[in-house]
């Protein structure tokens, strides 16, 4: 009993953790049209920043500064939004395809730089001995887990109601606006491209929240982490739960990432062990096929946006 | 032409088009004034969306001008000429089907003192009920003719000197049409200038005072509204109807 008790404090965990990267991408996407298949990267340069700036000090790698959990997640939103911000410049109006392309290259490059920068993230390796911030206030893994899972639903709940309030404001409707049609929005007198940069910015800075908490929680940071797999599975999370619906945007957290671990358990204790080495790319096909039965079947997800329906149309059906 | 001093819009030997060195307009000039409306007819593929679109900033002018109010903007970001006094209603794509009627208009009146926008909606939604019942729901679920009202309401809204419309009554019923224009025609009465570009010729005519002829990029044939309706030549070559018939005579 104890042990699914601590099965699931810790499957809920890393779920929120990451569903508040799916929240990052349901503003970028689903509310604002972004294509951003760099996830991975985004993720990335939170989790390294929250280690460098939150780790144990360690010979020729720089960082290591042991500061206070909160400033690493500040320094973890604050670097993405940064890398963000330089992306979206260069990738100059962040539109359809071209973003897309140009942010998977990134993500690939950043994960490339963590392999290969030794001096900055440990390379291969990465960055060990980060620090659970529950270690002291709690005894016991469960009571420790239990508070951080405390933590992560508190973070999951500021991100969630920011998110909501902000595609709820003017702003938010400009996003819609800019996600229907660029060409009739920016008849509304607000520069199209401007406001892009910022949704992408604010959700890219989720993301490196989502990392932040993903290393302080895990105590390690590795660039294997942050495989384009990832960005796959945070995007199948969205389309699953429904794009442009925040809840729906937590719900498809839960249900893919119940799914991944669910299959890792069953393909571990099921699979022969000869086939077990290609139980990964198995789970990768699973959470594939997911996502085409899902865009064939339900292509606005189980909670898509809602779409408030004529009374009059309503009437007519029944 | 009138002096200069009054227009509102003067576009002068516009030369501009999507693709560089391959202009689709090839030195148009038109004006409006304060309070006229003015049509633009021509047949497909004239050039007619192509002019809204550069004065409402959305295509790239090499040569020539387009002054609002006196003032050279051709320089100037579509977003930024929305806030200078142009609005713009384009031929698809009009409305933000995805938000609610309601929000479309407030988007609309985005620039605008908050209390008089809400008073201007509300005036909106005296003259066309439909949208206030239905003031909640997305505008996606409008049919045709109640987007292109809501999206020249919505235009209205942000007070433009100049008004943009692009086919605004595509696919409407002759009596949407009408009233239509007869909201058109109440904007121009507040002195607002109206750059209309319509298929249905005859109709808009009808509801300007002035009009222009546009074939293949360039200006043919322009002058007050009556003198076009009832030209000969302008039924024959330019909209396709029977050899002198003027537009005025041709029977529906
Ligand atoms: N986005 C575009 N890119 C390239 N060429 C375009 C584009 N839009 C229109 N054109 C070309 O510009 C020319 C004029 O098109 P425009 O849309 O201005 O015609 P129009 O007079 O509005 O016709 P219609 O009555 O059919 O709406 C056409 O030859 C068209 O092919
Ligand atoms: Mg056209």
């Amino acid at each position: 009993m104890i042990g699914l008790v601590s099965y699931l404090v810790f499957f809920l965990i890393l779920s929120l953790i990451f569903g508040i990267a799916v929240l990052g991408l349901n503003l970028q996407w689903g509310f604002t049209g972004l294509f951003n298949a760099g996830v991975a990267g985004f993720i990335g340069i939170g989790a390294y920043t929250m280690a460098i700036l939150t780790g144990p000090s360690r010979d020729a790698v720089f960082g290591g500064f042991e500061l206070p959990f909160v400033i690493g997640l500040i320094g973890a939103m604050v670097v993405s939004g940064i890398a963000a911000l330089a992306v979206g410049i260069v990738t100059h109006k962040l539109k359809h395809e071209y973003l897309a392309v140009a942010t998977f290259g990134i993500a690939v490059t950043i994960q490339l730089v963590c392999l290969n920068w030794e001096y900055l993230t440990g390379g291969t390796l990465g960055l060990i001995g980060i620090p659970n911030p529950t270690k002291d206030l709690a005894e016991g893994p469960l009571a420790q887990n239990a508070l951080f899972l405390c933590i992560v639903i508190s973070l999951g709940l500021i991100t969630f109601i920011a998110i909501e309030n902000i595609v709820k404001s003017p702003w938010g409707r400009m996003l819609k606006a800019i996600r229907e049609d660029e060409i009739a929005s920016s008849s509304l007198g607000k520069d199209p491209a401007r406001i892009r940069l910022e949704a992408f910015v604010l959700g890219c800075m989720a993301m490196g929240l989502s990392g932040a908490l993903y290393v302080s929680f895990i105590g390690y940071v590795s660039p294997w982490d942050f495989l384009p797999i990832l960005t796959f599975q945070i995007w199948t999370m969205l389309i699953v739960g429904g794009s442009a619906n925040n809840r729906g945007a937590l719900l498809g957290a839960l249900i893919v990432w119940g799914v991944w671990t669910m299959s890792g358990y069953v393909i571990s204790n099921v699979v022969p062990s000869e086939i077990q080495a290609q139980g990964g790319a198995m789970q990768a096909i699973l959470i594939g096929l997911i996502l085409v039965v899902m865009l064939l079947l339900r292509p606005r997800g189980l909670i898509g946006e809602e779409l408030q329906v004529s009374r009059h149309a309503r009437s007519l059906n029944d | 032409m009138a002096s200069a001093a009054g227009h509102i819009l003067q576009v002068k030997d516009l030369v501009a088009g999507y693709i560089r060195d391959l202009p689709i307009l090839h030195g148009v000039s038109v004006y409006v004034d304060r309070g006229e409306i003015v049509t633009i007819i021509g047949p497909n593929g004239a050039g007619k969306s192509t002019l809204i679109k550069a004065v409402a900033g959305l295509v790239s002018v090499s040569q020539g001008s387009i002054e609002l109010n006196g003032k050279n903007i051709v320089n100037v970001p579509a977003y930024q000429r929305a806030t200078q006094g142009v609005g713009y209603v384009p031929q698809t794509g009009n409305v933000f089907t995805t938000l609610s009627i309601h929000e479309n208009l407030i988007m609309g009146g985005a620039s605008l003192h908050r209390g008089k926008a809400e008073r201007r909606i509300e005036e909106l939604y005296e003259i066309y009920p439909v949208l206030k019942s239905r003031r909640r729901e997305k505008a996606g679920v409008l049919s045709g003719g109640q987007r292109q009202i809501l999206a020249v309401a919505r235009a209205l809204l942000t007070q433009p000197d100049l008004i943009l419309l692009d086919e605004p009554t595509a696919g409407l019923s002759p009596k949407a049409a009408a009233e239509l224009f007869a909201l058109i025609r109440d904007l121009s009465g507040d002195g607002v200038a109206v750059l209309i570009v319509e298929q249905n010729a005859k109709a808009a005519l009808r509801n300007s005072d002035r009009g222009y002829v546009l074939a293949e990029g360039e200006n043919r044939i322009d002058g007050a509204a009556h003198t076009l309706l009832a030209d000969k030549e302008i039924g024959e070559i330019f909209l396709g109807m029977r050899r002198d018939t003027p537009l005025e005579k041709e029977e529906a």
